[in-house]
Formats: C-alpha cells, structure tokens, sequence
C-alpha cells in the first residue's frame, strides 16, 4: 500500500513537472514599441516592426510559443533580470555595460552609425545642447563628447526637442531617424555621422543560458540562408548594413 | 471600422479622421479611461480601508499595533511616490513569487538570486508565463490597485487619525456615561461623527489620487497619458496614418478629462458635506438646524 502511494506520488509530481516544462516554453518578448522601424506599436495596437517579424521567425525556427509585450525602455532590464519577461528585443545595442547584468545572443543587426540631425547644417554639435534617450548608447556618447546632455525617456521626444528648438540637435541610430529625416520636408537634416557602440543583439537573463542558446541557433541560421539580410534590406532600405 | 478605411493613404479630410479615430490603437486609447475609471473606483475604497485599518492601529491600546500603525503612515508618507512605484512594485511581485515558490517547490535545488536574476521555479511565476496576456494584465491591475491603496492608505489613515480625534471630547464621555463599551463608543460613537472631520482631507487626497493615475504606466499598465504621447508623437510613413507631432491635441482631450473629472468629484462632496453635517454640531450643522424650513 505505502508503495503504491510514493508510486502515485512520484507520479503525479513528475507529471506536473512535465505540465510545467510544456508551459514554460511559452517565451516573452519584452520590446519598447516606441522605436520605429525597429519596433513600434502599429495602428491596430499591436507590436510591429522589423524586430516583430524577426522575432516571430526566430520563434519558428526554435519552436517556441512566443508572446510580446511592451515595457518603457527606462525599466526593460530591471524587469528582465526580475523575471517579468524572458527576452529583450528592442534594438539594444551589446555594450560591456549591459553585458555585465545581462547577457546578449549574437548580434541580429551588424554595428550601423548614429546620426546627429538638426534643423541646420551648421548646428553647434561639439559644444551645443544635444538631446538623446536615456540610457542609450548614444547618451553616453554625447555625457563624453562636451556637449551638454538633455535625455529624455522616449526616442520621439528627442525629435520634437529639435523640432521646438529646446535642443541643438539629436543624436539616435540612423535607422530610426532616417525615415524621419526623409520625411520632414527639409526641416531636418542629417549634420553628421558617428559609429558608436556594437551590434543590436537579444538580451536575456544570465542564467537563461538555453533559452540563449536556441535564440543564438536561430540567428545563425537565419543568417546563413540569408533571410535575415532580406529582412534587414526590408526594413531599413537596400544600402543598410547586412552579414 | 468602417468599410472605406482599407486604404488610409487615398483618404482625405473627415474621411480619413473618421478612420484615423477608430484604429484599434484609438480603441486601445479610449479603453484606457475605462481602466483609469475602474482604478480610482476600485482603489478608493481600498486605500480607505487601509487607512481605517491603519488609524486604528494608531489609536489602539496594544504597543506593538501602535508602533505598526504609527511607522505604516511615517515611513509610506516619507518615501517619494515615484520611488515606490519604481521599485516596491518589482519588490511585491518578487515578494509574491518567492512565497509561493518556497510552497510549490520545495526541493528546488538552484538559488533564487543568481547574479542579477531572480529565478523562480516556472509553476511559482506569478502570473505563470503560458497564462494569456489578460491574466498578466489583470494582475499587472491588481498591483497597481494594491500599490496605490497602500501609499493612499497612509496618507488616509493620518487623516482619519487626526478626525477621530477631533470628535468632540464630551461625545465620547457622554457615551462612556451611559456605560457603553470602549468598543461600542467607537463604533456607535466616534466613527459616525469622524467622517465629517475626515472629509476635507479625504477630498484633497481623492483628488490627488485623480491626478496620480498616470504614474500606472511605470507599474506596466497602459493608461491615458501613455496612449496620448504614444497617439500623438508624430508618425512616419511607417504607420498607416502618419501625422506630425499632435500630442498637444492629445494632451489638451485630457485636460478636458481631467477637469471635469474633478469638477465633478467637487460637487459630489459637496452634496456628501452637506448631507454630513446634518445634525452635527458644528458650523455647518447649525446653520442647517436655523435654516427654515
């Protein structure tokens, strides 16, 4: 009797193991939503973009069941490391910085220069105020560079800074603010252009190495069959950087 | 929504505001002020329970409830709102998770903190991963319902605190007079006659409590303020409606919101004033009492 009692037992929690290894593969995708085209939250109020479309074929490709989900950028890692989400996937830049809390997969979009853009040619960008999101690598750049630093918690609000004259310029990847530039109808132009900072790979949690690990296969073979550059040629335009 | 939307680009004027208003984004945004709705009416009788709760524990005979009350209200009142809602909510939740994790796996052999990471076992995640999106943002509610209850709650219970001491003393001796318990005084005696000294600090703190409704964007839910930045930052060609910069549009429907908002929530305590001090004895009590009839 006492047997057929630890029996169930050990079956029934090795049953709910399995129950919990079959629902854990449902994968997170935390992402901003406010930086396009990388990711952005479209008109129908879902999560689109360049990274929406890797990421739901980087999904395929490791079998996983994923799900998005949209985080300020001011609090995207505290909230990876403390389990809210599983991923990072939001245009972030590997940095020894951000390594040392989290860590990356290998690069899914290779080192693309940063642009200042001004409403002139000749704006003071060495010396003037310059406005840049927080926590990027690009306010780094400018706390370093001698000029004065104004960080603000979106990518948009660096735009309109510019565009209101509360800065001299921005510096922001110039995939995001390329199509902006374009836009604009002569009211922005690009001043100049500096390469800062490695590729955009996926954050994870240090102690995720799996999940790491299957996101990394599926970069690599995305990048072997060349899909990943078409994407990249989609998104960003045909003279973007590719593998 | 409607049949001519399916190509916003060859749209113009009313055509394309009409579309352009009733993107699932726009229903997203006017969702929101439902949910903003449902926090402050869910919220305020939380946080004034937590406040009645902790005035009595400041008032009561018993040292150590004394002590709780009394460092509930100092320390939540000292700690700046954004702080706390920065960090006692990944705190909470981790809080949550690592109770049920102690239950649910016992002989779960890895530490929960490695490094930076907290890592729980899967069946303790609070909600679990697979749940779908609403259970996560339901919870993510129920946070900021709790969150907000207790910061509100300790500048309540100060409030209340202070009313019911401001009961006239004779009330209550009158009371002890004809042999009613400590507890019957209380209940029978001083809290009926509190809520018209509690009033106006409950009313600034509703108001407040109004205006905080924003910080719920840094506890993960997605309010009015934060569709309205997302709605009005100007949109490339990348969306289907690109715009230039229109938040102040945005911005201005909300302060039209929020207004009447608080002109209404004006009013109605006015009526509650009014209906309280109905044979009270005090200045608006009297004047009731004169007032012919």
């Amino acid at each position: 009797m006492k047997k057929i009692l630890m029996l169930s037992a050990a079956l029934a929690v090795s049953a709910g193991m399995a129950l919990a290894a079959s629902h854990s593969s449902t994968v997170r995708m935390g992402t901003e939503g406010a930086y396009p085209p990388y990711n952005f939250i479209n008109d129908s109020g879902e999560v689109d973009g360049f990274e929406r479309e890797l990421g739901d074929e980087l999904c395929k490709r490791a079998e996983l069941t994923c799900e998005w989900v949209t985080n300020e950028w001011d609090s995207i890692i505290p909230n990876l490391v403390s389990g809210n989400y599983d991923t990072i996937i939001a245009g972030m830049s590997i940095t020894d910085e951000r390594d040392e809390v989290i860590d990356f997969t290998q690069e899914y979009i290779p080192p693309s220069p940063s642009y200042y853009v001004a409403t002139s040619a000749d704006a003071d960008i060495k010396g003037g105020v310059i406005a840049a999101q927080t926590n990027t690598i690009q306010s780094a750049f400018v706390a370093d560079s001698g000029a004065t630093l104004v960080e603000f918690a979106t990518p948009d609000e660096t735009i309109a800074a510019v565009k209101n004259g509360e800065a001299d310029a921005v510096l922001a990847d110039g995939d995001f603010l390329k199509p902006i530039v374009d836009e604009s109808n002569g009211e922005l132009v690009i001043v100049s252009e500096v390469s800062i900072g490695g590729g955009v790979g996926m954050g994870i949690r240090e102690s995720d190495s799996e999940l790491k690990a299957k996101f990394d296969e599926a970069i690599a073979s995305m990048k072997a069959d060349g899909t990943l550059n078409a994407l990249i040629k989609k998104w960003f335009g045909d003279d973007a950087a590719t593998f | 929504m409607f049949s001519f939307c399916s190509d916003p680009s060859s749209l113009d004027g009313a055509k394309w505001l009409a579309c352009y208003l009733t993107t699932g984004k726009h229903m997203a945004f006017y969702g929101s002020f439902i949910t903003v709705m449902v926090l402050l009416l869910v919220t305020a009788p939380a946080a004034l329970l937590f406040g009645f709760a902790g005035a009595m524990a400041a008032r009561s005979r018993f040292l150590p409830l004394r002590w709780f009350g009394k460092s509930y209200t100092a320390i939540v009142r000292g700690v700046p709102d954004i702080a706390f809602f920065l960090f006692f909510v990944i705190a909470l939740d981790q809080a949550f998770e690592y109770l049920r994790h102690k239950i649910k796996c016992p002989d779960w052999d890895m530490p929960v903190r490695q490094g930076n990471d907290f890592v729980v076992c899967p069946q303790a995640k609070l909600p679990l991963s697979s749940s779908p999106q609403w259970v996560h943002e339901t919870y993510g509610f129920l946070i900021a319902v709790l969150t907000f209850a207790i910061v509100f709650g300790a500048f309540a219970a100060n409030v209340l605190y202070g009313a019911m001491r401001a009961v006239p003393k004779n009330q209550l001796e009158t009371a002890e007079a004809y042999g009613m318990s400590r507890r019957q005084t209380f209940w029978r005696i001083l809290v009926p006659q509190m809520w018209l000294y509690a009033l106006p600090g409950l009313s600034n703190l509703w108001m407040i409590l109004i205006k905080a409704t924003p910080l719920l964007f840094l506890l993960g839910v997605e309010d009015i303020v934060y569709w309205a930045r997302e709605l009005g930052g100007s949109k490339t060609s990348a969306y289907s409606y690109p715009h230039p910069d229109w938040r102040l549009w945005y911005f201005l429907a909300l302060l039209v919101f929020y207004l009447s908002l608080t002109r209404l929530s004006e009013i109605v305590l006015g009526r509650l004033t009014k209906r309280l001090s109905h044979g009270q004895a005090t200045i608006g009590g009297e004047r009731q009492r004169r007032a012919p009839a």
